[in-house]
């Protein structure tokens, strides 16, 4: 597979910039955008295959991006969320919208790259703030009727406070003793229920970011 | 029978089966006659003692006497120097009794008989007196009612009153055990034991005196220097605690201080801070800008540790509480940890991660630098050790360092609270 064409979306002027220096030495970058309509007219005109999105942005910020894109298109790319620290209303939010990770800006440009490979390829990518959020999401008792959707098993439970603390998905596969596949699938199955648990949490922040599901 | 307490109820020879042990023959003619009904228990012992006669005149009683209404009013016993009084008379009356007995040729035997009597007499005034009524009030309607100008007197008088009352009581138990120590004496006279008593006594007297002249010097030293080793404890804890503070705020800004030294400003600024805090711990006050919350804390400190050293802290906390004392030092060995990473993280992110739910509490602190094994560190180095795992231990949790899997360090903190 081929590195990956990002685009990177953010209103910060400065901080593409950075982003740019640092992702292309690693990675194709396929273009820039700096407010909603604009990033929604570049994913049409370059194609990328991951699209770095800053969660909030004047105009209904990354969530409307990718309600838009998911309109207009069939095969939308993939979203990787990226910013300082947000609330994880507007986190979650941008997940459930579609986004298939989260990282904070602080992020090394290596660590970036290697998370940007990694939505391409179809996995979930847990920052360790976004897996912080979550836990607190699935925290308390989980509704009723319960489908399974609605409750973390004990194992994702560990694989996301690992992330939270600050491992990696390696790392984590070496103290849980098992493999580094089986902690990818966790996260995955952690992010399908963290789009589509009816938790109240869950709806409740979506739904106070006019997002309807 | 719907009378008040004490009134004619009390004029007629009912067995009292509420206050009785037995049948109640004892409670009733103690309230009738308006006697203890220890005094008349004693009658009934003493006769059977002397010959089975007691027995015979409780059985017929039991028989004879009609049981008194359950429930019924008690009438008061009369106490203090009436009691000796009537203990007295009962004793004179029993003695006569018991010399006819003897007259009659039913008797057993006087190494028995008589001890008998003083041993119970005097059980009962000890009794009387250990299990002892609560004092009873002063006498109120005495004479016309007093003048309010006399109330402070009246006080003065009531505590003489009650000194006198309690004085009385002493010398009524000082009574009761002369009785029954002349009991075991004229036992042992009239049994021609007393020699032997005497010579056992003497052995067991003169052993404590010994015993405790040998121990005395060691006792009291024991007792002193646990009481000395005591404070010396709470007295290091604390010791220890403040060297803990000083440890986190002053030696660490002193570093830094020699670190800036060429930057005058930079200096400056890191010493008033050190001053304020400083000034605020040394007052009692919390820091400025501390919150009472568990998140709140852990962010304003990785935001501290942040802007000294220049290392990004990532905080994640999952549950939030109030901050009690126990907290507060999470919160501080959690600010050591991180001070440590990014000390010497080698300018790695640091990750901070708090989960606190129940009773638990749980903090990780880790960094990616080269790591450092904590029995390697020199004893007089004191931030692990002391800020960190001590400052935990103290205050009933527990702090693990541990090297993490793919480099860096990572200090675990747990508090449990007991429920």
């Amino acid at each position: 597979m081929s590195e990956p064409r990002v685009l990177i979306v953010d209103d910060h002027q400065l901080f593409r910039a950075g982003v740019r220096a640092e992702l292309e030495p690693l990675l194709e970058i396929a273009g820039e955008a700096s407010g909603v309509d604009d990033a929604v007219d570049a994913i049409q005109r370059h194609a990328p295959d991951v699209v770095l999105l800053d969660v909030h942005m004047p105009d209904g910020g990354g969530v409307e991006v990718i309600r838009r894109v998911a309109a207009q298109t069939d095969s939308p790319p993939c979203f990787l969320a990226l910013s300082v620290s947000d609330a994880a209303e507007d986190v979650i939010a941008v997940i459930r919208a579609g986004a298939r990770g989260y990282v904070t800006k602080n992020i090394s440009g290596e660590e970036l790259a290697e998370a940007v490979r990694r939505v391409h390829e179809g996995d979930a990518v847990f920052s360790p703030r976004l897996a912080g959020f979550v836990l607190d999401a699935f925290a308390g008792p989980a509704p009723s009727p319960q489908s399974e959707l609605d409750a973390l098993t004990a194992r994702e439970r560990e694989v996301l406070q690992h992330i939270a603390r600050g491992y990696m998905y390696k790392e984590i596969a070496l103290r849980l003793d098992i493999s580094p596949k089986t902690v990818e699938a966790h996260v995955s199955s952690v992010l399908r229920k963290l789009q589509l648990s009816s938790r109240h949490e869950l709806s409740r922040w979506a739904a106070e970011r006019g997002l309807d599901l | 029978m719907t009378t008040g307490p004490g009134s004619a109820s009390a004029h007629i020879l009912r067995r009292d089966r509420d206050a009785g042990w037995i049948g109640g023959v004892a409670a009733g003619i103690a309230r009738r006659f308006g006697i203890d009904v220890s005094l008349v228990r004693l009658a009934f012992v003493v006769a059977t003692a002397a010959g089975g006669f007691g027995l015979g005149a409780y059985l017929l009683g039991w028989i004879l006497i009609p049981p008194g209404e359950s429930g019924s009013a008690r009438s008061r016993l009369p106490t203090g120097r009436a009691a000796v009084e009537v203990a007295l008379g009962t004793c004179l009356l029993l003695v006569a009794a018991l010399l006819a007995f003897r007259e009659l040729g039913i008797w057993f035997s006087d190494e028995i008989v008589w001890p008998l009597v003083l041993i119970a007499s005097g059980g009962a005034l000890i009794w009387r007196q250990s299990l002892g009524e609560p004092p009873q009030p002063p006498d109120a309607p005495r004479g016309p009612a007093q003048p309010p100008s006399t109330a402070p007197r009246m006080t003065a008088e009531t505590a003489v009153a009650d000194s006198r009352r309690a004085a009385a009581a002493i010398s009524r138990t000082g009574i009761g055990i002369a009785l029954v120590v002349a009991a075991g004496f004229v036992f042992l006279q009239a049994t021609g034991a007393l020699g032997a008593a005497r010579d056992v006594l003497l052995a067991l007297i003169a052993a404590v005196v010994v015993l405790g002249v040998i121990f005395a010097p060691w006792v009291v030293r024991l007792v002193r220097s646990l009481t000395q080793e005591r404070a010396q404890r709470i007295r290091s804890q604390e010791r220890a605690e403040m060297a803990a503070h000083l440890h986190d705020s002053v030696l660490q800004t002193l570093a830094m201080v020699q670190r800036s030294a060429a930057d005058p400003s930079e200096v400056a600024a890191i010493a008033r801070r050190q001053e304020r805090e400083l000034r605020a711990w040394l007052a009692g006050r919390a820091a400025p800008g501390q919150a009472a919350r568990l998140a709140a804390a852990l962010e304003s400190a990785a935001a501290d540790v942040e802007e000294r050293y220049g290392v990004p802290v990532e905080v994640v906390v999952v549950g939030d509480r109030e901050l009690d004392g126990n907290h507060e030092a999470v919160v501080a060995a959690a600010r050591e940890a991180m001070t440590n990473a990014a000390k010497f993280g080698a300018g790695s992110t640091v990750d901070v991660y708090a989960e606190s739910g129940g009773s638990r509490t749980q903090v990780f602190v880790r960094d990616r630098g080269p790591g450092f094994d904590l029995a390697a560190v020199p004893g007089d180095r004191r931030g692990v050790r002391e800020s960190i795992v001590g400052r935990m231990e103290r205050h009933g949790g527990r702090a693990r360092v541990t090297r993490a899997p793919g480099g860096g360090t990572e200090v675990e903190l747990v508090l449990e609270e007991r429920q």
